[in-house]
């Protein structure tokens, strides 16, 4: 295993360096740390607890661990972004004033995939098990007994053999096989591939022993020892808009890496992280259908948890960015970088702690077929409640009967919008078009499952797309300025040039621009987004040709929804990372952080 | 001097002021970090005030926001059980009891014990590391149970 296994030898100064050596014959090895491991384990804690804080630290300095003390959330992530493979395990605290535990676990899984573990002193049932499905390898009770510590190592082991595995398997197996068993039920693909990479996995464990024997067998196989591949933000941009391009039932890791045409990655990167992606969205999208509550978009920001932030806006607007990406990469323009960057900048907004929508990224097709739009909205209705907030956003494909996972719609905000334009919109009149796209967009993107033509809740109103095409008919919020639809181009000039302050987080639709102007809790504020929700009335969404439109609505509507989804926050903040990159992409504009898209630039866009 | 010492920390377990977890910071301590029990316990006092004025500001309010009162006392429960003090924490853990109840009378009641619980063992810790200061801190090594 690699862990840090440099960084082993010069951290301990009890441990002998050179006893080891033998074993390892792997330059990257463990080398010296075989024996020693698992000293000099990396770790990051992170907890806004100065007690707990130092107490941990002291714990694990006595586990011969390497410590490093966090007492922000937001500090942590650009910790970690700043040293990638800096560290092998973070333990972080689930109640953090300034961003909630699980969002920081989720944004960890997604962009560093390291092991994170969750503590709290609420061990309630309920919130362990959020832990579970936001990904978070353990769950410990406070106060935090040093023995617990002792062993977390175990779970670096773990995901350091996983993915051995799947080099392994790469290299061994082959493609075509693989492919199939990946073609499978999303669900079970990795399972598969777990299964019959067992032996591999079995032989790694044998191998582990002796130091990294396996390490020497995947140097010789194709795969290169395969130094860890951080997912960074562009990288899992990259991966989202291939994922999306393809649709997620369509994406298997071969083509997804084609797609992607980044040197350096293997297959077997590209499969482990697709199926983690799988798994976020199904964790996300889990929730999202059973509750059937709104995941994210209405759903109060504080419904259910006291510390969930809702998405933030920018996240938001990430996410109907990329949601319109994705209509628009079906339509066939928008260029998979640009769902990419989207989600490269939604990732980026490590600090918004609201929930990302997760938006389900099927296959477009699926997504937008509004055949039956109901089922998804009908329960997104509900969302008003805590639910939604919890964990599973996604509902931003209204009607999208398929069943995104969550990882999908991560990033790959499904335009649910889009697709009932598409499908239907086509009649939208084009003036309305952009009214429309706009309110559509936000129709979906803001409530998911809004679309069946009912208005969101009260609060969180996210505009409903009315019958599949979402117009939002004002419910959105945005009241039409005047009639909106038939604001062609309205794109952001609507008067409102809502920056969305992250304190707005409800997406209130009341009057109009309320949508843009909700600041989805996270104060993101959607830099200049000029908010165009000129109505709803949207009757179809004119997606059609409207791509960038719908995209800029989406930014905003981002924003505006924020605090839909306040257990989604990654995926708010991909889709504002996606967001605010594809801004850039097409020359709109500063995107760092803010979706300060020029709307009249998006015409440019190709259709 | 020494066997104060070691009945003054007995006392504190069997009168259920400390528990296990206050064991667990005095295994901490070594060569190293020789003071360590007494700097968390600095520590936490000095945090925690912040805390209790935060609550103290919260049960102002009228009418109560016990979610936050949740919250906060979340907060400082957690701070409390890990340093190990015993009583206090019971009376975090009323004061939430009382919260979800929604029972304002309850949460101001228990609030006041919890505060007076924390001021109690504030005094006897201090006490206690005077002590062991004086005793030095070979003492601290073999501590008996």
């Amino acid at each position: 295993m690699n862990l840090a296994s440099q960084n082993l030898v010069n951290k301990q100064s009890t441990m002998p360096s050179s006893s080891s050596a033998s074993r390892n014959s792997t330059t990257g090895g463990d080398n010296n740390v075989p024996d020693q491991f698992p000293a000099g384990l990396r770790v990051l804690v992170v907890d806004d607890d100065p007690t707990c804080l130092m107490i941990l630290e002291k714990m694990l300095r006595n586990c011969k661990y390497e410590v490093t003390k966090c007492n922000r959330a937001v500090v942590a992530l650009s910790l970690l972004r700043e040293n990638k493979n800096g560290f092998d395990v973070v333990i972080s605290d689930v109640h953090m004033p300034d961003m909630d535990g699980f969002k920081l676990l989720v944004h960890i899984g997604l962009e560093m995939d390291l092991p994170v573990i969750m503590m709290s002193a609420d061990d309630s049932k309920s919130v362990v098990m959020k832990g579970v499905t936001h990904g978070a390898c353990d769950y410990l009770i406070k106060p935090v007994r040093i023995e617990a510590l002792r062993n977390i190592w175990q779970h670096v082991v773990r995901k350091k053999k996983r993915e051995w595995k799947d080099v392994d398997t790469s290299a061994s197996l082959d493609d075509v096989d693989r492919k199939e068993k990946e073609r499978e039920d999303p669900d079970y693909s990795s399972s598969a591939n777990e299964g019959h990479n067992w032996k591999n996995v079995k032989r790694r464990k044998d191998d582990e022993d002796e130091g990294e024997g396996e390490g020497e067998e995947r140097e010789d196989s194709s795969s290169l020892k395969k130094p860890r591949v951080v997912w960074c933000v562009e990288l899992h941009q990259q991966f989202v808009a291939a994922v999306n391009q393809l649709g997620i039932d369509k994406a298997v890791p071969k083509k997804i890496l084609d797609l992607m045409n980044v040197p350096g990655i293997t297959r077997e990167n590209v499969a482990s992280h697709l199926q983690k992606f799988r798994l976020y969205l199904r964790r996300l999208n889990g929730s999202h259908q059973s509750g059937g509550s709104n995941p994210s978009f209405l759903s109060h920001p504080d419904a259910g948890y006291g510390s969930m932030s809702t998405l933030s806006d920018l996240d938001l607007q990430a996410l109907a960015a990329s949601g319109q990406l994705g209509q628009l990469g079906q339509l066939g323009q928008l260029p998979a970088q640009s769902l990419a960057t989207l989600q490269a900048a939604a990732l980026g907004r490590s600090g918004n702690p609201k929930t990302p929508f997760s938006v389900p990224v099927n296959d477009q097709r699926n997504i937008f077929s509004f055949e039956n739009p109901q089922p998804r909205y009908g329960q997104v209705q509900n969302r008003q409640g805590h639910n939604s907030n919890i964990t599973k956003p996604i509902n931003l494909l209204h009607g999208i009967p398929t069943t995104m996972e969550p990882k999908q719609l991560v990033g790959m905000i499904p335009m649910t919008g889009q697709s009932q334009s598409q499908s239907q919109s086509q009649t939208q009149t084009q003036t309305q078009s952009q009214s429309q796209s706009q309110s559509q967009i936000y129709n979906h993107v803001l409530r998911p499952p809004v679309l069946t033509g009912s208005v969101v809740s009260p609060g969180n109103h996210v505009t409903e797309l009315t019958g599949n095409r979402f117009p939002v008919r004002g419910n959105l919020g945005i009241p039409s300025y005047g009639g909106n639809q038939n604001r062609p181009q309205n794109w952001g000039l609507q008067g409102a040039d809502l920056t969305f302050d992250r304190s707005l987080h409800t997406n209130n639709m009341q009057g109009g621009l309320n949508v843009l102007q909700h600041d989805y809790g996270s104060g993101q504020k959607i830099g200049g987004s000029k908010v165009i929700f000129s109505t709803g009335e949207g009757s179809g969404t004119q997606f059609a040709d409207n791509h960038l439109r719908v995209k800029a609505e989406n930014v905003n509507y981002k924003s505006a929804c924020q605090p839909f989804c306040p257990d989604e926050y990654s995926q708010d903040d991909l889709l504002t990372a996606i967001f605010s990159q594809q801004q850039q992409q097409e020359g709109i504009g500063e995107a760092e952080s803010e979706l300060g898209l020029d709307w009249y630039s998006l015409d440019n866009l190709p259709v | 001097m020494h066997r104060l010492v070691a009945n003054t920390r007995k006392s504190f377990f069997d009168q259920g002021y400390l528990d296990e977890q206050f064991v667990q910071l005095e295994e901490l301590q070594d060569n190293s970090n020789p003071n360590f029990v007494e700097e968390v316990v600095t520590l936490f006092y000095r945090d925690s005030a912040r805390l209790l004025y935060n609550l103290d500001q919260a049960l102002e309010k009228r009418p109560l926001d016990f979610n936050k009162l949740d919250s906060l006392m979340h907060q400082f429960k957690g701070s409390c059980s890990s340093i190990g003090a015993k009583k206090v924490k019971i009376e975090c853990t009323n004061f939430k009891a009382y919260c979800n109840a929604r029972n304002a009378e309850g949460c101001k009641r228990t609030f006041h014990h919890a505060k007076r619980e924390y001021t109690t063992l504030k005094k006897k810790l201090e006490s206690y590391f005077q002590m062991l200061r004086q005793v030095g801190p070979t003492e601290m090594a073999c501590r008996p149970r």
